[in-house]
């Protein structure tokens, strides 16, 4: 089959030549000769990017993170932080004549007396969690296939300093309306406070200015809000994207794609248009959240009154593992020389989330410390090729997931009939438990799915044609698979050879300098590794090659000679083959 | 640094180099071959691509007119127009506003799919660290500069320096004092003010919250269970407590709250609940003693209180433990009696701080408090 590719399409027939004068042309000179922007210009304007769905997600989190800017600055014209009380005067009838704060007036007046305002504090809320929830699944897909590892450990920790403050900053959004459900949010947080040893009370006075709810948190939150958090976001935006350039993103495994280049599309015009295309398509999805699912509506839950509740109070998701680690822990507190110390409060909801942040930040160099690699990586590994690594992620993740359930152990009590107390006693237990299950069973599937691969590699993929001996005996016949296919599989390293000491003696026989703690960690890299799947020696490939030529030799015999299936066997010609032929 | 035993060729020493990919155990066949697709070889194919994305540009221009007519048009707020039982108004620009958002995005991404070029390119990897040269060069810079400041060899510049810069860390704490008072120093400031009070004293009534009519203590049937909150807070010329307005107001309701229930004497369990109750009617803080969640479930026939934060429950028959979750101490009994009059008051203040624990809370068990209470 041939193309006529002489009528190709303007599009597909430049690369870079250098053209006429144009008006593009005129004003880029205007501004090099002010900006001197050329030679930046050069290296980035057709910068390439690598092309994968999983790639995206992180973008995600960026535009909804412009999304939030946008539709946050519409809120702030209207928005009053204010905890003064007001008698609202506004248009909703259920609660007019009712004192409040003007904070929450203010957001009753947004939702209702200004047009579009509904919408923007909606959008503003969805963009939110969409961007916190993007920002999880991008960490998730950058470990889950190696992308944290050197050179990229920086900006690990960069995407983890985001995902800590974007939870900080959703949290200090949706306490600003001061409602019912925010003010019982921003009580509990005092209760946190307060939990703190030593200085607790005193941070709670000086946060509060004074005793619970006082009337400095809301201007104080608000600050904090769009202000401070804000800008330390846009600056750790701009260096993960500024690293994210200079390290050249990491792509996928595959003919041609080696560690030592990056293979895709350039960044103008085809990325430019990708990324700026997503944008609107982002913002077009939360403006249809913002229009069509309706969203905290603070207006139900009334003002705050620090006497009610609401039955049900839950924090927005990305806070329910916290509140969930709060929930079932035992209600231990001890006393000593006068002072109180909360454990049942302090443990859960201020070292726990500390100590499994500061696990998140450092996992690229402990990984980094147990395999002793020391080189550049920018292929991306497939999750079963690590698989300590992807069992330790899954862990993690169900230890978060069994906190998330905790932290909505009333609602899980209410729908499935079942005891609270026999649902929080079982949390306690599966938080413990349930990691370890998860983490043997996710290694064990990583090296099914490594052995499986060099099945493939070594035999073929199965065809499903099944074959019948002279004997009489039925095998189904293996095809093999794509020459591109085998050598993306091959694509990885041994971890038979990781594993020997990385500290070798140098060229003289000088032994070389040993830690500490170089003993134990050979001993945890031979777990790291153990019971790995290598790919295939040449030697087992040349025997699996001489051994199929062989099968094949064996099915010329049929060449020519009716032969049910046997030749979809991806060696004849089966154009005109029917799938049965007539029986004479 | 140690020289590097082995020089490859295209890297530079002191470089480590870019993780040469593993042993070739079969040789890479090399990035595929272009396919051209139908709009790069078909004329037509590539005018319909054309019209496709132009139209979706269209469409958008539509939304967006849409958009500013349905604002000048359709009613907002709670009075207006309702669809699909939301407002009719904010679905509507939602609506608009999100497709005329979309088919922008959608139109862009076609045309950047259907008809910019699809050639993709390879572009060199440089490993992320400088080349030795440079490394050496900005040594050598970072050393004359030191070396020409000095700073190493007067340490006395130096050590002053760090010392004073470190100082100023000191204002920046300082300033920060006056963000709140200290916990004591605003005992005595407003009603109830100070973590181990409230506005409850001696002879206060109870009166039913919201309405704040005050409780006949024979009003009140087996299994009632209500909230209740002090007198103060309902100030009238006729009871002569102060006005409270503000955050006064705020903080004194999120320390009196409490709840209150009758149940039969003779299921009280302990002997305080029992003298600090009148006719079976016994009075708890409202404030969850984990974080201060107001507790509000009650389980009729166990006397159990639960708080629907985090589920921590208290049995009210025996002085306000907690029976599950995690809180880890018992609810505060206000110690109840009768006027002259009938009406239910408080016998005192709470005997122990409210609310949950803070470091400095001298936690006592309700037969200790009982006990001062008698001296």
């Amino acid at each position: 089959m041939s193309i006529d590719t002489s009528k190709v399409a303007a599009s597909n027939r430049t690369a870079a030549v250098a053209s006429k004068p144009s008006k593009v042309g005129a004003a880029a000179g205007w501004a090099d000769e002010r900006l001197g922007l050329a030679a930046m210009g050069k290296k980035n304007l057709r910068k390439v990017f690598p092309d994968h769905w999983s790639f995206m997600l992180g973008e995600i989190a960026l535009w909804s993170f412009v999304v939030l800017l946008l539709s946050g600055v519409f809120l702030t014209l209207w928005f009053r932080p204010s905890m003064a009380e007001v008698t609202y005067q506004g248009s909703y009838n259920q609660l007019r004549g009712i004192s409040m704060s003007e904070a929450y007036a203010s957001a009753l007046n947004i939702s209702f007396d200004v047009r579009g305002g509904l919408l923007m504090r909606q959008m503003h809320h969805w963009a939110a969690m969409l961007f916190i929830a993007a920002m999880m699944i991008h960490l998730l897909r950058v470990f889950f296939t190696g992308a944290h590892r050197k050179p990229r450990e920086l900006n690990w920790v960069i995407g983890s300093l985001l995902l800590l403050l974007g939870t900080l900053e959703g949290f200090t959004g949706y306490s600003l309306p001061d409602d019912l459900l925010s003010g019982t949010g921003i009580r509990a947080a005092d209760g946190f406070i307060k939990s703190i040893p030593i200085v607790g009370t005193y941070i709670s006075f000086f946060l509060f200015g004074g005793e619970f709810p006082g009337d400095a948190i809301i201007p104080r939150l608000y600050t904090i809000h769009v202000l401070l958090i804000p800008g330390l976001l846009l600056a750790l935006i701009a260096a993960h994207m500024l690293l994210l350039v200079y390290h050249k993103h990491t792509q996928w495994p595959g003919p041609g794609r080696t560690e030592n280049n990056v293979v895709g599309f350039p960044m103008l015009p085809v990325y430019a248009a990708k990324a700026g295309g997503f944008f609107f398509i982002v913002f077009g999805v939360t403006a249809l959240m913002g229009g069509l699912m309706s969203l905290n509506p603070v207006w139900k839950f009334g003002p705050y009154d620090p006497t009610k509740v609401t039955a049900g109070s839950q924090p927005d998701w990305y806070m329910g593992w916290p509140d969930g680690a709060l929930r079932i822990m035992p209600g231990i507190e001890s006393h000593f020389w006068g002072s109180t110390w909360s454990w049942n409060i302090f443990l859960p909801i201020i070292v726990l989330p500390g100590l499994l942040f500061t696990v998140l930040l450092l996992l690229p160099f402990i990984e980094g410390w147990i395999t002793g690699d020391k080189r550049e990586h920018h292929l991306l590994q497939r999750p079963r090729n690590a698989p300590t690594r992807t069992a330790t992620m899954v862990a993690l993740m169900t230890i978060y997931a069994c906190f998330w359930a905790a932290g909505g152990n009333d609602l899980i009590a209410i729908k499935l009939h079942a005891s609270i107390n026999q649902i929080t006693y079982f949390l306690r237990a599966a938080v413990f438990i349930l990691p370890i299950i998860t983490f043997l069973v996710t290694r064990r599937i990583c090296i099914s799915l490594q052995r499986h691969d060099n099945e493939m590699l070594l035999h073929g993929y199965e065809s499903g044609v099944i074959m019948r001996t002279p004997e009489g005996s039925y095998y189904e016949k293996h095809l093999p698979i794509s020459e591109a296919r085998a050598y993306t599989l091959t694509v990885r390293d041994r971890s038979a050879e990781q594993l020997t000491p990385a500290t070798q003696d140098d060229t003289n026989g000088v032994p070389a300098p040993k830690g500490r703690l170089s003993g134990f960690r050979d001993k945890i890299r031979t777990l790291y590794y153990a019971d790995d799947v290598d790919k295939p020696t040449t030697a087992e490939l040349e025997e699996a090659h001489h051994h199929a030529d062989h099968e094949a030799h064996e099915l010329e015999a049929l060449d020519g000679h009716s032969a049910e299936g046997h030749h979809f066997d991806g060696r004849h010609p089966v154009s005109e083959e029917p799938i049965r032929p007539e029986h004479h | 640094m140690s020289a590097p035993t082995s020089h490859e060729p295209g890297h530079e020493p002191g470089h480590e180099p870019i993780n040469a990919t593993t042993d070739a155990l079969l040789p890479d066949p090399g990035l595929p071959g272009h396919v051209w697709r139908p709009t790069d070889v078909d004329e037509r194919a590539e005018k319909r691509a054309e019209r496709q994305v132009a139209t979706l540009f269209g469409l958008s221009a539509i939304c967006t007119v849409l958009f500013v007519v349905s604002y000048i048009t359709i009613k907002g707020g709670v009075d207006g127009h309702t669809f699909i039982g939301l407002g009719a108004s904010n679905v509507a620009l939602g609506v608009s506003l999100g497709l005329a958002l979309l088919f922008i995005g959608i139109g862009v991404i076609q045309w950047a799919r259907k008809l910019m070029g699809d050639h993709e390119i390879s572009e060199e990897r440089h490993p992320a660290s400088s080349s030795e040269a440079d490394r050496s060069q900005t040594l050598a810079a970072l050393n004359a500069g030191l070396e020409e400041s000095g700073i190493g060899r007067r340490p006395l510049v130096r050590n002053t320096l760090l010392g004073s810069v470190a100082l100023l860390i000191a204002p920046a704490v300082v300033m920060l004092r006056d963000l709140g008072p200290l916990p004591h120093q605003v005992v005595g400031e407003y009603p109830g003010a100070g973590l181990e009070h409230t506005i409850w004293n001696k002879g206060m009534r109870v009166v039913r919250d919201v309405v704040g009519t005050p409780i006949k203590a024979s009003d009140i049937q087996i299994g009632d269970l209500f909230n209740a909150e002090p007198e103060a807070l309902f100030p009238t010329e006729e009871n002569g407590y102060p006005e409270l307005e503000g955050a006064h107001r705020q903080i004194a309701k999120s320390k009196a709250a409490i709840v209150m229930l009758r149940m039969d004497p003779a299921d009280i369990v302990s002997d305080v609940t029992r003298n600090w109750s009148v006719n079976g009617i016994v009075a708890y803080s409202k404030i969850c003693t984990h974080v201060g969640c107001p507790i509000s479930l009650n389980e009729r026939t166990t006397h159990h209180l639960l708080c629907p934060c985090h589920q921590s429950t208290f049995d009210l028959a025996d002085s306000g433990k907690v029976v599950f979750g995690p809180a880890g101490r018992h609810l505060p009994q206000l110690p109840l009696g009768v006027d002259d009059e009938g009406y239910l008051i408080a016998l005192s203040d709470f005997l122990e701080p409210v609310g949950p624990s803070y470091w400095e809370r001298n936690t006592k068990s309700p037969e200790e408090v009982a006990k001062e209470l008698k001296s």
